[in-house]
């Protein structure tokens, strides 16, 4: 048996933090046997609840055309301002209404999932390659974004993982690549008048080389034009081509497309690379070299090392990961064991030492209180109410995963009021579904509520605990214990 | 498009041949430093783009009565008509509690306002005039956080207060800033606010790490704020509850800085400006939300007393909308707006900016006001000669915004 607070550690911090029972489980699987079975995700048996829960949202299992298909016509609509006000407001809550079961999707998984690397990678590169949900169509694609581009290569190769983002709809709408045309070709018209830089600003800034990776603006300005032409068919239009083409005009709506009318064929320098394709295979070149650079390996091994480690990780560790990662061609699976079999990450004094997210503190109180929660409103509204909005982060950088971001005097009595309401038991986090329901009354708090028992969440967490934390919980009111194990400092660490 | 360059270049010109805000900045930090009060800013923002135009009327423009059939407000001295400025402009009837402000001369417009990017997104417009970066996405912080590290003095828990539950762009940064619940919420009870729940979390609190230190300073913020307006929370609850809206919230923030001098800065975010159908004119959607917002400011004034000497309040709005209404009632996004100063620091009494007027070829894309202001010039303007701020502090607030004093001329002293 691994000693009890290894297997916190590996469950705080590896996942989302210890469900009842977590603890027990790693400590007799063996710290290097678990991480394995979570680098193996699809080999972990998932919970029938979550499973059931996730097949009953309406929405969930629609591919981004068939959203792009449904939901286009009203975004439009909306945006020409023709309905009326209560029109509007219906069309309004039809898209919001799938940006709510993604959201619902997502903390049911985070909350209920045993694959809770899986979840964590999926926080960290959704994060990585942000989209706000809040622009335009974004609100109904975010979440087969994350189905599509992000959950199932989470630990795979990167190269693999930036290109299902770069062409995702939801991103291309993001950051206006899909708007970005060679000026003067014969696509250029409308909209589509000239070259926008802003993706390729922040491919090159954010999700690659990284601010210092060493591009110039120069670099910018060629990358824009090398990946000019890329978007998603615009819908009338395109489906008369298909059509006229003989294919299923519905088939491709909102699909990734390239269109050489709108592409820049000319040759371009890229980081001292000349690339002249002159046709689609120009930007994925450009994509692959990105992929595949130092200052890739170096700016994403900092990242999973901040996210998984330290806010000022040791140098040594993210040269360690940064080699892993050029040498295995970007394999994240490779890089992640590099970092969790490392000393840096296993050392008792990196234990309990990381401010939680808020994303991380909700979702870890969640899973400790051992509820089957079937109600995501309280933690979404407490998310919101924390800074942290699940989907909710306006611009492409993504949230911070540091202590200096997130810890501040305001934030910390709001997540202690959060913790008390929870382990006074006041939070409806087991009724009816209140997060897809706008007409649902807002759960009015009855007289009786049931606390949670605080033993059961010392005891996931392997009954690591403080000793100051320990002497308040021993002279607190019953109804009060819980919610001072959630609202200790040993809780708002990880 | 080719507008928007050609005023950006305007501005950046103007910029270089020296018509920047240096020189004042000296004299302005000079007189800050005399006179020792607490200088304060509240801004308030309009989120989803309010109507310029019939806030600030142009009635002696004929073109605006030609784009508006439906929804002009009428001219000065008619039924429903504006209420006079200054022989060209009127003020929308529904804010009738401003004139007081207006007449003391602590009033002030600056028409043809806005952000030099182009955007019609919600989204992007106030992200970049909450960044204070028009154009720039990658900024991580809101300029009101970068102003509050800009300020002198030791830093306390209550310098900047945010009115609402979520932490608005602008104020989002590294230095902490307090906030208030908004409406009905703000009298509630927080848990910590129990004695035995208090105590419990205090001993887990009582080291010098970091944690323990956030959490001393949110409660003793959070305890100044309760104090404050404890008075005003028993009145609420006693009475009948009033609709929550900005004049309790506005009630609010002038109680707090009465009672507490470490308040510098301010924030409120109020939605509902987004007006594509049935906006109305002297009467109706428009209005109703007009009159809130001067019913609001005007408890501030009142509830200010002295304090109204040393605060500055901006009312600004992420873009202006269409000149023409459009086949709803309504009008659309469009481009310049009209921002919005009132405090004791403002020379009032006179709408400032260059008026480019309504005719076609004067409009952004031959559909909008056009931007003669760009909105960061009109807050550097008021940082330096009302906050007392120097030209390296406001280059950090505003990196590398092409500031231009011209049309701001005398608008704040300190």
């Amino acid at each position: 048996m691994i000693a009890a607070e290894l297997a916190l550690h590996a469950a705080d911090r590896i996942g989302l933090g210890p469900a009842p029972g977590d603890v027990e489980h790693i400590r007799s699987l063996g710290y290097e046997e678990f991480i394995e079975r979570q680098l193996r995700p699809d080999d972990i048996p998932q919970f029938a609840g979550l499973a059931r829960r996730l097949a009953a949202l309406s929405t969930w299992q629609m591919t981004t055309s068939e959203l792009f298909r449904e939901y286009a016509p009203q975004a439009h609509k909306i945006a020409e301002g023709k309905p009326s006000p209560a029109e509007r407001m219906v069309l309004r809550k039809q898209m919001q209404h799938v940006a709510r079961e993604a959201a619902v999707a997502r903390m049911a998984q985070a909350v209920g999932s045993p694959a809770q690397l899986q979840e964590a990678m999926t926080d960290f590169w959704f994060n990585h390659f942000n989209v706000f949900a809040r622009k335009g169509l974004d609100l109904v694609w975010v979440g087969a974004y994350e189905r599509e581009a992000i959950r199932p290569y989470v630990f795979g190769r990167f190269e693999t993982l930036l290109r299902a983002t770069a062409k995702h709809p939801a991103m291309l709408f993001y950051l206006d690549n899909w708007l970005n045309t060679a000026p003067e070709s014969a696509g250029a018209r409308g909209r589509f008048e000239g070259i926008n830089e802003n993706y390729a600003r922040e491919v090159m800034e954010l999700h690659t080389l990284g601010v210092d990776g060493g591009y110039t603006q120069a670099d910018v300005v060629a990358l824009a034009h090398l990946l000019t032409g890329w978007g998603f068919t615009p819908g009338r239009e395109a489906a008369r081509e298909a059509r006229l083409q003989g294919r299923d005009p519905r088939s491709s709506l909102g699909g990734f497309i390239f269109d050489p009318d709108r592409h820049d064929p000319s040759a371009q320098m890229l980081l001292g690379q000349s690339f002249d394709a002159g046709d689609a295979d120009d930007g994925e070149a450009a994509l692959t070299m990105l992929a595949n650079h130092p200052a890739t390996a170096r700016h994403i091994a900092m990242k999973l090392c901040q996210y998984f480690v330290a806010d000022k990780p040791d140098p040594a560790l993210v040269t360690a990961l940064s080699k892993t990662f050029l040498d295995t061609g970007g394999d994240t699976a490779a890089v992640l064991r590099t970092l969790f079999l490392s000393q840096s990450f296993r050392k008792q004094t990196n234990f309990g030492t990381k401010f939680k997210t808020p994303y991380r503190f909700v979702v870890s109180a969640a899973r400790a209180s051992g509820a089957e929660v079937t109600n995501m409103r309280p933690l979404l509204a407490t998310l919101i109410q924390l800074g942290q909005p699940l989907y909710g982060c306006q611009t492409p950088n993504g949230y911070a995963a540091t202590e200096e971001a997130w810890l501040s005097p305001d934030a910390l009595l709001k997540r202690i009021n959060f913790a008390v309401a929870l382990g006074a038991g006041r939070l409806p986090l087991t009724s009816a579904d209140e997060t897809l329901d706008d007409d649902a009354p807002k759960t009015a708090p009855t007289g009786k509520t049931t606390p949670l028992d605080s033993d059961i969440i010392i005891a996931a967490r392997g009954g690591v605990l403080a000793a100051k934390t320990r002497d308040a919980i021993a002279t607190a009111p019953a109804p009060l214990k819980a919610g001072l194990v959630l609202g200790s400092p040993d809780f708002m660490r990880c | 498009m080719r507008m928007k360059r050609r005023d950006f270049l305007k501005l950046s010109a103007a910029g270089a041949a020296g018509l920047t805000l240096v020189s004042v900045g000296a004299h302005g930090w000079a007189a800050q430093n005399r006179s020792g009060a607490t200088q304060r800013l509240v801004v308030v923002f309009l989120r989803g783009a309010v109507d310029g135009l019939n806030v600030v009327v142009p009635y002696g423009d004929a073109a605006y009565y030609e784009m508006r059939p439906t929804i002009a407000i009428a001219r000065p001295g008619t039924e429903g008509g504006a209420l006079g400025l200054d022989g060209h402009f009127g003020l929308h009837p529904a804010l009738s509690p401003l004139m007081p402000m207006w007449k003391e001369h602590s009033l002030a417009f600056i028409h043809a306002s806005g952000s030099p990017d182009e955007t019609r997104s919600h989204f992007d417009a106030q992200d970049y005039m909450e960044s204070g970066t028009p154009g720039i996405k990658s900024t991580v912080d809101g300029w009101m956080n970068r102003l509050l590290a800009e300020l002198p003095g030791p830093r306390r828990s209550t310098d900047a207060v945010n009115f609402g539950p979520v932490m608005p762009r602008i104020l989002s940064g590294k230095i902490d800033v307090a906030s208030v619940a908004s409406g009905r919420a703000a009298g509630k009870p927080m848990v910590l606010d129990r004695p035995v729940v208090e105590a419990a979390f205090d001993s887990m609190y009582a080291g010098t790490d970091n944690l323990s230190r956030a959490y001393r300073e949110g409660q003793t913020a959070r305890k100044q704020i309760m104090t404050d307006l404890k008075q005003e929370m028993m009145a609420a609850d006693n009475g009948a509850p009033s609709p929550a809206g900005f004049p309790d919230d506005t009630a609010r923030l002038a109680d707090l800085i009465r009672k507490d001098a470490n308040v510098e800065l301010a924030f409120f975010g109020l939605g509902g400006w987004d007006t594509h159908v049935n906006q109305g004119s002297a009467k109706g959607q428009l209005a109703n939300h007009l009159t809130q917002l001067a019913e609001g400011l005007a408890a501030l004034r009142t509830g200010l007393g002295d304090s109204w000497r040393d605060t500055v309040v901006i009312v600004m709005s992420e873009f202006g909308r269409t000149a023409h209404e459009n086949g709803n009632g309504g009008t659309d996004h469009g481009h310049g707006n009209v921002m919005w100063v009132m405090g004791g620091p403002i020379a009032g009494g006179k709408v400032y900016g260059r008026w480019p007027g309504l005719d076609e070829e004067e409009l952004h894309e031959g559909r909008d006001l056009a931007v003669t202001t760009d909105f960061r010039s009109t807050i550097a303007a008021i940082l330096v000669d009302h906050m007392g701020l120097g030209a390296a502090s406001i280059a950090r607030v505003f990196p590398d915004a092409p500031l231009d004093g011209t049309n701001v001329k005398g608008l704040a002293s300190a």
